[in-house]
């Protein structure tokens, strides 16, 4: 369908809109206008994303004279390839209604891992040793090398891309990343370069979010593109870690002792080059000597990730004289590896602050802040000169070299924890060395100061105000969409009695009472024989998931579950977890039924769907608090109270609660769907804690069901279930319009937005 | 080969005796014609199928050889085939011609059965004796053949002659439960059970203990060796003692194949994730996942788990048993049961390989990511050619049904309403006036009806429900049926037996699309209309106070049989209507 928002044509690939697609495109399409950032709460199932998109892409349409690119972040690969899905479909829809007026070129990029065509590269297990596999075929010297030499091998398919030079082009369309596999294989070059090259010329780019936000990847990657980009950031909620963990870095005894063979390893190598050829080495000083920004010379294949939270006149800046030659900076190294070595070995928790330890490095190892700031880069040029191809050996001392540039760059925002052992293993020593960031508005700020507009969108950013102080950012719009349900086809429950009708949760002095246990399982148990194909438990840990799992076993609780439906587990192991995924739709698609048990901050329920039969019911056994005695978190709760004023009990049960509501969020998709969901713990039932749980599901959470039994609850599941599955009217009936079609539309704006919201 | 001919070499017997006159049978749909080899002979033929009756054939494998008897009112016309596949051939043919012309052709199955067959059915009728009484009852007196009587018994046939199920068996959801070790507490041991099953689950389970087996048994050790070390293994593991593994294997390299991982799980899993759905590829995130490099992000803020055990390749944990057991059991089983001795199971299981092209697996991989990101409900409503199912809460149904049996309620009581409604105002006033009138004039009768009566009417009615309610209501087991003589009461029981069978034929027997089943519901009619006035002669030769109860019981059945010749007169009588007949209708 096609209409007007102001003065905008939207093209939209459906019949039909939902009533708050609209108002969401209305309120985005305003900040696009006013040049700013936003910050939009739509439920899930609602169709955030094709909005989104639709939106942005007409945008463009209607102003071709002022071209705005799009840079949208997922947070998964497979959340990247569905959205270039939608926007396939939503293209083919443009070209039909505008022709060729309305190409564009839209691709995904990702890592090496995720795109190389090339069988021997892509054997390696891991990222890291892809990436080292690809060097070694593709980086100059090995290259130049090899037109020497033919027995050197090469990479076809990125000789290939090189011979086609300017003609390597992808025709305009929309690419995922298995299209641009695809389009590799057939054409013989490289997609991986391909994709990388296209980048600069795409109006569409979908990427993972670190290709923004961790100074590692962002920029090599995101260095080209334009101000007059428009940032979103979807799926959301969890934006400020993301930004937490790009910028932490920690050091174990691994990381030192491995740190310490590949100092050895180099300066073998600078032996070596000192005898054999001299003069590279020399080059590099003078290089060096007139700054980092010539780096953007070289070849793009032995580009490095670089890291942008140089600012720009540091990159032009020369390097300090005393680690210019290669030996000396070596031997800084050296004295930055013995001093983490000697900070290691310590008995006790020691925390401080930044500048602290940057003086104490200073006074100790003898290496100035400006010295460590340059570290990183530092480095890189050094592997480089030395010809270096595998570099997944020598990721420790990148490790130890991330960690001086950090510190050398930040004054504040961040503390230095050093810990003898875990907290809950004493008995094991493992001394660990962190840096952790406290504010997530560091490793954000340059996305804001430098791209025109950042959406923010999610199915939960409830408390809304929360995001703009913890990132430090001030939205022209922030909005929080309700959902028009057509029928109640969400069912929220809060159990917080068992069975026996005696409390259960997972709070520390209840979680590992057998009773709870039991109640538990009986939950899962009778909902198993009520509920038919998908159901989906988060637990709030794996430690918590394995024991509660185990003695499921013992008592026979699990051998009676499977008398209704097959088991599948998320686990550690990511290959594991994806097969047992795959395994558990298999078994909802062919009537079987199953059960998957996942972790509430773990990898499914971050980004996997459960919509339809894949599941009719979610369980949240417990509340996913953070392990509060953890001091990285203790530290950031500090720093929170300090500057943002933000309590450190609103923040954890701020936390939780949206890892909940993220959780039992997966089960919906679209109007059409339907789920329960069951909040299996006493605690819920507190209104601090309930009111944090995003209006959406709140709305559906009748008083009735706000404290329940196990039977009881039961009954309202076989109640919901038989009412879901009959027919209904989509459109909403007589009643407010859930469902609109052109023509609806076309009336509501001449009448006015009001009479809708 | 119903609408051509047939011809075939044959001899032709006047009598089964008769060496015969070899010559040349042709048989088409309306006649069968036999010209004999010598022209001289007599034995000429040439006759309509609708002189003939019925026809049998020899069976194959009796000694007999392959005859094919047709029978007139007179005698048989019997020729001898060359072969049984010509006697086939023919005897479709007559079988098609005959019921075509409205004779009744019955092909006499009894000479079709093997021994094996016919013994089974004396078998089963000699064990049931009721079954044998329905089958004397019916076929003996001819209300059903015998082939019609097995008919609707082919379930006990069939139990009895094949005991295989047609449809395979699946594994059970918890099949690892299976090899669970038990113990009895006192002695310090503990016991596995194995069976084909079990070794067959094991092996599919664990694709390096099929593969041990495959390498070591025979040549290395024997079977029982190898299950005994396979169960310790087991047993080192349940006990989750993952040093006391550890040492184990380092001592035992036999053993220690089953304690580590499974290297060929994890080259199958690495394959698999490779064609595994899109929006599920966990995978592929690592890939992009720049922050949970070893070292980076956060590292102890514990929403990390401490993985902490030294010995992780001996701990393979419950979880990951879990989630292969459930792969194991999606895949199904791919073999039979029967597959005694376990080495050729192992090796059959061996044999099976799947081989998917990468190219097919991309492109379904594409489609399932275009169909994923659709919103259906967006969509414009596409035509559905049926009618959406509706199940509506039963209690709606029964509270509607209520409501319609109020509304009758109400409209009978409308309906005397309106009676007296039709009456006007006036003519009420002056009705009630003279009511009163008249009382006023008499007075009240002082009882207003006689002791006698009273007394006479009320004891009637008691003597009637009391005897009821003395017999039945003793024992809420007793069934009516109980108070009845035996006689009656076995008498009743037959009818039941019968007739139910009799409708059960009856029923199965519309539409009625040849002739052989019009003749069945003729007979069947026939049949049944005797039971009912059996049923009726029962009814009236109880004794009197019992006569209600028999009644009661005798209804339902009457009403039945009455319900089935009613369906049947109003066939009869559609059929013999004029006009074109519907589809199928003979």
């Amino acid at each position: 369908m096609k209409f007007q928002i102001e003065d905008i044509t939207v093209y939209f690939p459906y019949d039909n809109i939902y009533p708050e697609q609209y108002s969401y495109m209305l309120d985005l399409k305003r900040a696009l206008d006013a040049k700013g950032h936003c910050l939009l709460e739509m439920p899930t199932g609602t169709g955030k994303t094709i909005a989104l998109l639709s939106l942005i892409t007409s945008y463009v349409l209607s102003k071709p004279n002022s071209p705005l690119k799009l840079l949208y972040c997922t947070r998964t690969v497979h959340e990247m390839e569905k959205t270039l899905a939608e926007l396939k479909l939503l293209h083919e829809y443009q070209l039909r209604h505008l022709g060729p007026a309305a190409r564009l070129m839209a691709l995904g990029l990702s890592s090496r891992k995720n795109l190389c065509v090339n069988q021997r590269v892509l054997a390696g297990e891991n990222r890291d040793t892809v990436d080292a596999g690809c060097r070694k075929l593709t980086a100059s010297w090995v290259r130049a090398l090899a037109a020497e030499n033919e027995s050197v091998a090469r990479c076809e398919f990125f000789e290939d891309y090189e011979r086609a030079g300017s003609a390597a082009v992808l025709p305009p369309g929309v690419y995922t990343l298995q299209d641009l596999r695809a389009f590799g294989k057939e054409k013989g070059w490289c997609p991986y370069f391909l994709a990388r090259h296209m980048v600069q010329f795409a109006n569409v780019v979908v990427y993972s979010y670190q290709y923004l936000l961790d100074p590692k990847v962002a920029g090599i990657i995101s260095k080209e593109m334009q101000k007059e980009s428009v940032v979103v950031f979807d799926e959301a909620h969890n934006i400020d870690n993301v930004c937490i963990e790009a910028l932490s870095v920690s050091v174990r005894r691994q990381t030192v002792e491995g740190a310490r063979r590949n100092l050895n390893r180099m300066r073998q190598e600078i032996d070596k080059f000192k005898a054999t050829d001299a003069g590279r080495l020399r080059a590099e000083y003078n290089r060096l000597v007139e700054g980092l920004a010539l780096r953007g010379d070289l070849p793009a294949t032995d580009a490095w990730l670089a890291n942008p939270a140089l600012p720009d006149d540091i990159l032009k800046e020369a390097v300090p004289g005393n680690i210019r030659r290669a030996e000396h900076f070596i031997h800084v190294l050296r004295r930055l590896v013995q001093y983490f070595e000697g900070r290691l070995d310590t008995e006790e928790v020691v925390n401080e602050g930044l500048v602290g330890f940057v003086s104490s490095v200073h006074n100790h190892a003898g290496i100035d802040q400006k010295t460590l700031k340059f570290c990183y880069d530092r480095l890189h040029s050094l592997m480089m000169t030395l010809e270096i191809t595998d570099t997944d050996e020598f990721l420790h001392i990148q490790t130890i070299c991330d960690f001086a540039t950090l510190v050398g760059t930040y004054a504040r925002g961040f503390s230095i924890i050093i810990e003898p052992y875990d907290e809950r293993m004493p008995h094991i020593p493992d001394p660990v060395l962190q840096l952790c960031c406290n504010d997530a508005s560091l490793a954000i700020k340059p996305v804001f100061e430098r791209f025109q507009s950042v959406v923010i969108t999610s199915g939960t950013l409830s408390p809304i105000d929360l995001y703009p102080r913890l990132l430090n950012f001030n939205p022209v719009i922030s909005r929080s969409f309700k959902m028009s349900l057509t029928r109640d086809c969400i069912c929220p429950m809060v159990l917080t009695r068992g069975s026996d009708q005696l409390p259960i949760s997972t709070k520390f002095d209840m979680r590992s009472d057998l009773g709870v246990v039991r109640n538990y399982g009986r939950l899962l148990l009778e909902m198993a024989s009520v509920v038919p194909d998908g159901i989906v438990c988060f637990f709030v840990s794996y430690s918590y998931m394995d024991g509660i799992v185990n003695s499921w076993n013992e008592n026979g609780i699990l051998k009676d579950i499977m008398q209704h439906k097959l088991v599948f587990i998320e686990t550690q192991d990511v290959v594991e977890t994806t097969l047992a995924l795959d395994n558990y739709r298999k078994a909802c698609d062919c009537g079987r039924g199953a059960i998957f048990f996942s972790v509430a901050r773990g990898k499914v329920a971050e980004g996997i769907d459960f919509d339809r039969h894949y599941g009719r019911l979610v369980i949240m056994f417990g509340v996913p608090f953070q392990y509060t005695l953890s001091r990285i978190l203790l530290a950031r709760l500090e720093y929170l109270r300090e500057n943002f004023q933000i309590g450190a009990s609103d923040f954890l049960t701020f936390d939780a609660l949206r890892q909940a509501a993220q959780c039992v969020g997966r089960v919906i998709r679209s109007k059409a769907d339907y789920g329960m969901m069951i909040f299996a713990d006493k605690r819920y039932s507190r209104h601090d804690k309930r009111s944090k749980l995003p209006g959406w599901i709140l709305s559906h959470l009748h008083d009735a069901h706000l404290n329940l039994s196990t039977d009881m609850a039961l009954h309202i599941a076989r109640e919901f279930l038989r009412k879901m599955a009959q027919p209904y009217d989509k459109t909403g009936g007589s009643g407010r319009k859930t469902l609109l079609s052109q023509e609806d539309l076309e009336k509501m704006v001449e009448g006015g937005m009001n009479d809708m919201y | 080969m119903s609408s051509g001919q047939v011809i075939k070499r044959a001899k032709y017997k006047t009598t089964v005796k008769d060496p015969g006159t070899p010559g040349v049978i042709k048989l088409t749909g309306e006649k069968f014609v036999f010209r004999p080899n010598d022209p001289t002979s007599h034995n000429k033929l040439e006759v309509d199928f609708r002189l003939i009756k019925s026809h049998k054939n020899t069976k194959e494998g009796s000694n007999k050889p392959p005859w094919l008897n047709l029978t007139h009112s007179q005698g048989s016309y019997i020729f001898e085939l060359e072969s049984f596949s010509d006697l086939h051939v023919c005897r479709d043919l007559v079988g098609v011609a005959l019921s075509k012309h409205g004779e009744a052709a019955k092909v006499i199955s009894e000479e079709q059965l093997s021994p094996a067959e016919m013994t089974l059915r004396i078998k089963l009728l000699q064990e049931d004796s009721k079954l044998q009484k329905l089958h004397k009852e019916l076929v003996a007196s001819g209300k059903l053949t015998e082939s019609e009587f097995w008919a609707t018994k082919k379930k006990l046939l069939d139990r009895d002659e094949s005991r295989k199920l047609k449809q395979r068996i699946g594994y059970k959801n918890s099949l690892i439960f299976d090899t669970k070790p038990t113990s009895d507490g006192r002695i310090n041991q503990v016991k596995f059970q194995l069976t084909p099953e079990i070794k067959y689950q094991i092996f599919a389970l664990k694709p390096a203990v099929h593969q041990a087996f495959l390498k070591f048994v025979p040549s290395k050790m024997s079977e029982v060796d190898f299950w005994n070390k396979y169960f310790k293994a087991e047993y080192l593991h349940s006990t989750k003692n993952a040093v006391a593994a550890a040492a184990e294997a380092a001592e035992d390299e036999d053993l220690a194949v089953f304690l580590k991982d499974d290297e060929i799980l994890e080259v199958e899993s690495r394959k698999k994730v490779r064609r595994v759905d899109p929006t599920l590829d966990m995978e592929a995130d690592e890939g992009d996942d720049y922050t949970h490099l070893p070292d980076h992000g956060l590292f102890r803020d514990g929403s990390k788990e401490i993985s902490g055990a030294q010995n992780t390749l001996y701990q393979r944990t419950l979880l990951q048993d879990l989630n292969r057991q459930g792969a194991v059991v999606l895949e199904g089983k791919t073999l039979d049961m029967e597959m005694e001795p376990p080495r050729t199971v192992a090796e059959a299981l061996a044999r099976r390989k799947q081989g998917e092209s990468d190219g097919a697996v991309e492109e379904e991989r594409r489609n399932r990511i275009s169909k994923m990101t659709q919103i259906e409900d967006l969509q414009a409503q596409n035509d559905h050619h049926f009618a959406p199912l509706c199940i509506k809460d039963p209690r709606e149904y029964f509270d509607s049904q209520q409501a319609n049996a109020v509304k009758t309620l109400n409209d009978s009581q409308g309906g005397s309403v309106k009676i007296r409604c039709s009456l006007s105002s006036e003519e009420a006033y002056g009705c009630l006036r003279a009511s009163i009138s008249n009382i006023k004039a008499i007075g009240l009768r002082d009882p207003l009806f006689s002791h006698e009566v009273a007394v006479k009417v009320l004891n009637g009615l008691t003597k009637n429900i009391s005897s009821t309610k003395y017999h039945l209501g003793k024992n809420s087991q007793d069934s009516v049926l109980d108070i009845l003589p035996n006689a009656t009461k076995e008498k009743l029981l037959d009818h039941w037996v019968s007739s139910q069978e009799l409708l059960r034929h009856f029923w199965s027997s519309y539409p009625i699309t040849t002739q052989n089943l019009a003749s069945k519901t003729k007979r069947l009619k026939d049949a049944m209309s005797q039971v009912y006035s059996k049923l009726e002669e029962i009814k009236i030769s109880a004794q009197s106070d019992l006569r209600h109860q028999v009644s009661l019981v005798v209804h339902p059945m009457q009403q039945a049989l009455d319900a089935a010749l009613l369906h049947y007169e109003a066939d009869i009588k559609k059929r013999n209507a004029k006009g074109p007949k519907p589809n199928g209708y003979v």
